[in-house]
């Protein structure tokens, strides 16, 4: 292109100032062509900040509709335990343990001693802890995490033991002062990443007398080294017991740790101690001290804080009580036995979330407030043992935090499929008494603390998104810590970009210590220093495996690349119910319907608060008449390959419900041998089923059962099973494949 | 059934693109973002206004008080208007191309990184030193250390 044809042509925008001289542009003609290639890169900037943006929030959405899952999970559980009888004689041990404050048969000196005479092999070269640890001690700890070793189990126990006893001295509120030290440094969520903290402690010093830490919570669950990090945070926590401060979130929960992974990675990393493990970890976590005060004038927890929220109160509550934010019913064998010609079956918990209206039959089941008592014969029952709470996570929640859509079911009548037609023990949990008030107050106050979101309207509501705690405004920020001197409120539990973020005029601090949280490159973590005069200072860092940075364009196609694939397995999930409402719109069955049309059944169908018109070309075609193929949103994921065979509405439920059933599978497997018989499977399948509403007949549960086991011998590899349900996507084999 | 192509039509899928991109942004589901923002919604659905433009259509944005947030009601008949209007339209690759070639006054068939950082932080409206090196990560070429701008385009 010659420079004659570039004046000519620049002179659309200004007359032309020169008469083509090659050499010497005039400085007008230099900066117009400036300015033309600067708006051209801010367009380009603004197009990948679009693209970021959504990402972010299509990794959120699906972040905290998992979390609301969880209530699906936690309502079988209770399900299950309501129809434990059934299960071929396991019955009790199949899941209570995981529910009930065990009282400890052992006494503490036969405990420890049990530990102590643990052997450990020779051929160990681990480290070995001696208690009381010392520096030593810590020191062989990191060195052995960063080459990969595991803690033998042995120790780990007597970690969590010693751990346990240190923790009941706490109180529920500890007070630091600034004076002893330069700067107290505080660090959030974690989540199992072992590598961050590695860097924090690299950038920052380990802890130590000069150099006090508190952990804001979270330490564990969905990274892969939450064992490690746990490990390492009481050891410094038994070290400095006055330098280093563990805070609760809401992941220190054994229900939580169930679904995101921690209590998985337990279990494979500690195949013997594993569950003796989880059991003290139950009561470690729940032990964790719930707030931090520095000087008198910095608040510090995990989640937030709500309306009702009081410290005096607060400092008295019995913390230990609530070992998880998912309410189950305690019990115990004793109860069986006592209550067994009770006929009644009222649930205390259960609660459940609203349902969208296209799963499947589940609708009329779960929508029940279980205020009601819902008996077999329709005779009435005794005491009523459901008390709502607002801030549990259990309790019924608007359908998205944008708009209630639908209105809220009103409580139903039971119908005859909400009842098993099963002969066995009702449940016994009418007739346990309604937790007294205070109680409720007091679990009402620590789920607030672990779950709440500051929002920047006024006022306080339920933190529907969550399924628990509140959202709360500057004004209930303002409030409060006017109420007790305080000054500021520093929180985690949010993922921020950078690491972290200020709101509520500089008066809450978030601070996300987790970097790459969602992917690489995500997100920056970042830690604050507090020292005398309060002021914060922010340190951010970003773990990076690849030594060449990443430009901007590639990281924002690194992160989309994995938020679209998980948005395209949620709609492979539900296909049959997004088929089922597209195809209502499309009357003349033309395979099309427009865009707006497309968004609202999709929004409607997986309910997730997203951007669906922005992202609709990164996820279904448009059709020559501009309007939206819908079939196509479904062609870059195809099953693997199913080892039984089965219908492909009972693939999706499967498919649906993979992370639900491993969880269930693997407390099952008590060997952890990852079999477990065929009758155990058949049981589970059935209930969960019904549970679920699906409708799957006696036979094609069993033709399932039998061609999954293969070598005959009446168990099924689990492992294997569910694997057959894994999706694949074709766009990424076809890039592998290219090269 | 309307007609797809109906004035009406193009008006409301107009604004439909509007509030999805606005919710992109509007973190607390009020119907605001903050002003910061705009820039980035408006780039996002198509335009390339230059600074000088962003800044004008802010102060038409803004309350009589500003408030640092833009709400949606005010947004909507402005940016509807920006979109129908085609104003800031967008700059062709040929142009793009001559703007290059523009700098590049040596005619070398590329541009030295100290020659494009100095043109764009210090002429026209000028980049930030982030702004700047961001996009020199992008278009410097790792081996030559140069920019080749007719790689960019097709």
């Amino acid at each position: 292109m010659g420079c004659g044809t570039s004046i000519a042509v620049e002179n659309q925008t200004h007359p032309s100032e020169t008469d083509g001289s090659i050499r010497q542009p005039s400085p007008a003609l230099t900066i117009k062509a400036a300015i033309l290639i600067q708006r051209w890169y801010r367009r380009y900037v603004a197009h990948l900040e679009m693209r970021r943006r959504y990402t972010w929030n299509i990794f959120q959405s699906i972040e905290y509709a998992g979390e609301q899952d969880q209530l699906q999970l936690s309502s079988f559980f209770s399900f299950m335990l309501d129809n434990f009888t059934h299960m071929n004689g396991n019955g009790p041990d199949l899941i209570s343990h995981l529910l009930d404050s065990v009282v400890d048969p052992l006494t503490e000196e036969v405990r420890q001693l049990k530990y102590e005479q643990i052997v450990v092999p020779e051929s160990y070269c681990g480290p070995r802890l001696s208690f009381p640890l010392s520096v030593t001690d810590t020191n062989a700890l990191l060195s052995a995490f960063k080459e990969e070793q595991t803690l033998h189990g042995k120790y780990v126990l007597q970690l969590l033991y010693e751990t346990k006893k240190f923790l009941k001295q706490m109180p529920n509120i500890i007070y630091l002062s600034t004076s002893y030290a330069k700067e107290i440094t505080i660090c959030g969520d974690l989540h199992g990443r072992l590598d961050d903290l590695l860097l924090i402690f690299y950038k920052n010093g380990l802890p130590s007398a000069e150099n006090p830490y508190i952990f804001n919570g979270d330490f564990v669950d969905r990274g892969k080294k939450s064992t490690e990090i746990i490990i390492i945070l009481f050891a410094f926590l038994l070290l400095y017991p006055d330098h280093m401060h563990l805070n609760r979130g809401n992941h220190e929960d054994h229900i939580m740790n169930l679904r995101y992974g921690f209590t998985r990675e337990v279990m494979q990393k500690y195949k013997t101690h594993g569950r003796e493990m989880l059991q003290l970890l139950q009561d470690v976590f729940s032990l964790l001290p719930l707030a931090t005060v520095i000087d008198n004038k910095v608040l510090i927890v995990h989640g937030g804080i709500s309306d009702k929220i009081d410290l005096d109160f607060l400092s008295t509550v019995e913390r230990h009580k609530v070992k998880s934010a998912l309410r189950l019913p305690k019990r115990s064998v004793d109860h069986l036995n006592v209550h067994a010609n009770i006929r009644s079956s009222s649930r205390q918990s259960g609660r459940s979330r609203l349902d969208s209206p296209c799963s499947s039959g589940r609708t009329s089941r779960a929508s029940r407030r279980r205020k009601k008592h819902i008996t077999k014969q329709g005779s009435c029952s005794s005491s009523s043992s459901s008390s709502s709470s607002s801030s549990s996570v259990c309790s019924p929640r608007v359908s998205s935090r944008n708009t209630s859509r639908r209105p809220p079911p009103s409580p139903s009548l039971p119908s005859p499929t909400d009842v098993l037609q099963v002969p066995f023990l009702d449940s016994f949990v009418s007739l346990e008494p309604p937790e007294p008030p205070r109680d409720e107050l007091e679990r009402q106050q620590v789920v607030d603390i672990l779950w709440s979101d500051p929002k920047n309207q006024s006022g306080c509501s339920p933190n529907s998104f969550r399924g628990g705690g509140c959202y709360f405004g500057p004004d209930v920020t303002q409030a409060l810590l006017q109420k007790h001197g305080l000054c500021l409120l520093i929180r985690s539990h949010e993922c921020k970009q950078e690491g972290y973020e200020l709101c509520h005029n500089g008066q809450v601090i978030t601070i996300f210590s987790a970097s790459n949280y969602y992917e690489e490159g995500s997100n920056r973590g970042a830690y604050v220093k507090l020292g005398p005069e309060l002021v914060p200072r922010f340190f951010q860092y970003q773990v990076s495996r690849s030594t060449r940075k990443l430009t901007l364009h590639q990281r924002v196609c690194v992160a989309e690349g994995s938020a679209l694939r998980a948005l395209k397995e949620k709609l492979y999930a539900h296909r049959s119910d997004l088929m089922a409402a597209f195809q209502q719109y499309d009357i003349d069955n033309t395979g099309r319907i427009s865009t707006s049309e497309w968004a609202q059944v999709v929004e409607s169908v997986l309910r997730l608060d997203l951007p669906w018109r922005t992202l609709r070309p990164r996820l279904a075609r448009l059709g020559a008449d501009g309007n939206v193929e819908y079939e196509s949103c479904f062609e870059d994921i195809s099953p693997g390959e199913p080892i039984p065979p089965v219908t492909p509405n009972l693939a999706e439920t499967l498919y649906r419900y993979r992370t639900d059933l491993e969880i269930i599978f693997n407390i099952i497997d008590k060997d952890h041998s990852g079999q477990i018989s065929i009758e155990e499977f058949r049981q589970t399948w059935k209930l969960f089923s019904s549970h679920l509403g699906v409708a799957v007949n006696d036979q094609t549960i069993d033709d399932m059962a039998r061609s999954i086991d293969f070598n005959k011998d009446g168990s099924i590899d689990f492992n294997e099973f569910l694997e057959a349900f894994r999706v694949v996507h074709k766009l990424v084999i076809k890039e592998q494949q290219q090269g | 059934m309307a007609d797809k192509y109906s004035a009406d039509t193009i008006i409301t899928e107009t604004q439909k693109r509007i509030s999805n991109a606005f919710d992109v942004f509007d973190h607390e589901s009020n119907k605001t973002v903050d002003v910061r923002e705009i820039g980035t919604i408006i780039r996002s659905l198509g335009c390339f206004p230059s600074e000088a433009d962003l800044h004008d259509i802010i102060a038409e944005l803004e309350e009589e008080e500003p408030t640092g947030f833009v709400r949606y009601e005010k947004f909507l008949p402005t940016m509807t208007k920006i979109l129908l209007e085609r104003k800031f339209r967008p700059i062709t690759e040929d142009l793009l191309l001559q703007a290059f070639e523009v700098l590049d006054q040596q005619k070398k068939g590329h541009l030295e990184p100290e020659e494009l950082t100095k043109y764009l932080t210090q002429e026209g409206e000028p980049f930030t030193q982030e702004e700047m090196d961001e996009m020199l990560s992008a278009a410097v070429d790792p081996d030559k250390n140069v920019i080749l701008y007719k790689d960019f385009f097709h």
